[in-house]
């Protein structure tokens, strides 16, 4: 599915400093009920943010009127658990498009690359001071620089660069997603598929 | 470049399409399965782009994470349940994939009815949008899960884009004590690796602890590789594999057989492969596993105390709100906690040897009076040979009920929801915050731990109700 192209995303952040958060608390299973990618936001972190009456957790970050911003900064194993594609959709549906942490789940890594969300991996004592300047002053803004691979605090330009592979690279830079290349290379498949033994 | 491989690198290497330079590998998939809560966006993905599934005789497609586990034979209730049950149905016959749905004789949870039916088949690639698919493992295939943007890749190109992970080999050696089952074994490993431990890698698991181990229990093993971050795990194919296998509905027959066992029987790790990481752990000193806190990597024996923040790894303020949720305290010990549901299944210990397992503890006991039990067969077949086996009236007679085939309480998608407060031993793979419903509380364990922890009412060591083992 097409997404907005990325490039150089300046922001405020919203910061949820836990370690191994997991697909569950990004989206609980009772709601992967949809058949149409429409409104996965609204149920982001639902069991943080939400009492079981559905009035709204006031400690939880997301329901704090001093953060906000288009990126998530996480603890460690950030998106451990489950496949649900849902919870990188929850991620992009609430308006995050980046997330950054000292350590991605790979199911959950390779979920955000495919649908437009920027996993920015950072070394631990780069995040924490990230959630020291976001504690101390929650206007900080950072950059995040895609064709550079550079994360910048912008208050003090303090940076660090990041990994990510020049084909994944390409296609965010363009907003391509990869059925497009194998759809391209569909002949090679085909001969490929004839010769397997199983 | 070393002549000699891995087990994963052949099975990997063979399936390349084709290499992207500083990108990943274009991988060949032999075996998709779906189910209806990762795929529906997926079927609608090659709609809009009025494309045709590719091969749609390598895609099975099976109901099972969002079904009722009562009263299959009764429209589902829940409208969005029965909405997405509905779809994929229709897109499983516009596109011509086979569909197990809720009340074929075949249906069951994809991970477990994939190996009964012989789909899974060892050196094969097998997907499915479910992170356990990593059970196929078991019989030498690469497994994992994927997302559902590339289900869509499969479903149109049979095909995922993926860089390959690093090899890591697990070596435990050491037969398995009494009253530890392969889930303990996993969830000892996971203990020790933590949830992310190998995250990055693929595991081959090696040793005397899972040649000695049933197709079934490699299962387990497989399947809980992703709760410690792998992306799948695998156990090189031997004669039990190939006996398992043999004469099931979708296995090679006659002269297919000779020649699918010639290409099985390389599939082997070479005597001087190198590894990226290497591990070993004496598996007598395994003892039956409980988890204490919200990961599958905070389990420990069952007889010791909840680990005090200062020992573990990680953030002490993530651990002390994980037993904070659990209302646990640091250095409390599990056994004699009172507990109030018991699930026995999922694709974790849904099968056949999980039921004769809780069958034994519970046998001519019953059922504690404080204690819901929720006993869910993870397929049509197992249920079948719980009821053959005289499974059932072990189980009728100890104050207990059978449910009908699903992933029921292991997500709670369905009604099967543990509720908020209530604490659960249950046999499945996740204790996440709500796993089990909104507040619930879950603690994993192997099948006969549940069952003790189910005549008991509280955590208890099976050890202590089990019979003297008979020698030889």
């Amino acid at each position: 599915m097409a997404y907005d192209k990325f490039n150089i995303l300046t922001s405020t952040a919203v910061p949820l400093p836990i370690e191994n958060v997991d697909t569950d608390q990004i989206i609980p299973a009772r709601f992967l009920k949809a058949t149409e990618r429409v409104g996965f936001g609204d149920n982001l972190f639902r069991d943080w943010r939400y009492n079981q009456d559905n009035t709204l957790k006031e400690d939880f970050v997301l329901n704090q009127d001093k953060y906000s911003g288009k990126i998530l900064i996480g603890g460690k194993n950030f998106g451990s658990g489950s496949s649900r594609e849902h919870a990188a959709w929850a991620v992009y549906d609430y308006g995050f498009r980046c997330v950054v942490s000292s350590f991605f789940a790979d199911i959950f890594r390779n979920n955000c690359l495919n649908i437009g969300v920027l996993p920015v991996q950072v070394s631990a004592e780069f995040l924490q001071k990230i959630f020291d300047a976001i504690e101390a002053d929650p206007s900080t803004q950072l950059e995040i620089n895609l064709p550079e691979q550079k994360i910048t605090l912008l208050p003090t330009g303090e940076s660090e660069s990041f990994d990510i592979n020049d084909y994944k690279k390409n296609n965010m830079l363009n907003g391509f997603d990869d059925i497009d290349y194998l759809l391209n290379i569909k002949k090679d498949i085909e001969t490929f598929a004839e010769n397997t033994p199983l | 470049m070393s002549a000699t491989k891995t087990l994963f690198d052949k099975v990997w290497d063979s399936h390349v399409v084709h290499k992207i330079q500083d990108g990943p590998d274009v991988l060949f998939i032999d075996r998709h399965m779906v189910h209806e809560v990762t795929s529906p966006v997926a079927f609608l993905g090659i709609k809009n782009r009025n494309i045709p599934v590719m091969h749609p005789e390598k895609t099975f497609a099976t109901a099972d994470h969002n079904t009722p586990t009562i009263n299959q034979h009764l429209p589902v209730a829940d409208p969005l349940s029965a909405n997405q049950l509905k779809m994929l149905e229709e897109n499983a016959n516009e596109y011509g994939i086979s569909y197990w749905g809720l009340g074929h004789a075949k249906n069951g949870i994809v991970h477990v009815v994939g190996p009964e039916y012989g789909i899974t088949q060892p050196g094969a690639t097998i997907v499915c949008g479910d992170s356990h698919t990593s059970t196929h493992g078991a019989f030498g295939a690469i497994a994992f899960g994927i997302g559902t943007s590339e289900v869509e890749m499969v479903l149109a190109t049979q095909c995922i884009m993926q860089p390959k992970p690093k090899r890591m080999r697990i070596n435990i050696n050491g037969k398995m004590s009494k009253g530890v089952t392969p889930k303990d074994v996993a969830l000892f490993i996971i203990s020790q690796l933590t949830t992310s431990g190998a995250t990055g890698y693929f595991v081959e698991y090696a040793g005397e602890i899972f040649r000695e181990m049933s197709m079934e229990g490699r299962m387990t093993v497989c399947n809980l590789s992703i709760e410690m971050g792998a992306r799948g795990g695998m156990i090189a194919p031997d004669e039990k594999t190939f006996e398992y296998i043999k004469g099931r509905e979708f296995t090679p027959k006659g002269a297919d057989w000779d020649k699918a066992m010639a290409y099985w029987e390389t599939l082997y790790t070479d005597e001087d492969a190198i590894f990226d990481k290497e591990l070993t752990f004496d598996g007598s000193l395994i003892e039956p596993m409980i988890t204490y806190g919200t990961n599958p990597g905070m389990g420990m024996g069952i007889s010791n105390d909840i680990p005090m923040a200062s020992a573990v790894q990680g953030g002490a303020t993530t651990y002390q709100k994980s037993l904070k949720y659990m209302d646990f305290n640091e250095g409390d010990s599990m056994m004699g906690k009172p507990i109030d549901f018991v699930f026995l299944g999922s694709c974790t210990n849904g099968r056949i040897e999980d039921f004769r397992a809780f069958a034994s503890i519970v046998k001519g006991r019953k059922k504690a009076s404080n204690v819901t039990a929720w006993l869910v067969p993870g397929s049509h077949k197992v249920e079948t040979a719980i009821k053959e086996e005289g499974i059932l009236d072990i189980l009728t007679e100890a104050g207990f009920e059978l449910r009908e085939p699903g992933c029921s309480a292991c997500l709670a998608m369905n009604d099967d929801k543990v509720p908020a407060g209530k604490l659960a031993v249950s046999t499945s793979n996740r204790n996440f915050e709500g796993r089990q419903g909104p507040g619930s509380r879950t603690l994993l364990a192997s099948p006969l731990v549940a069952a003790a922890a189910a005549v008991t009412g509280k955590v208890t060591d099976p050890r202590e109700l089990m019979e003297e083992m008979v020698a030889g």
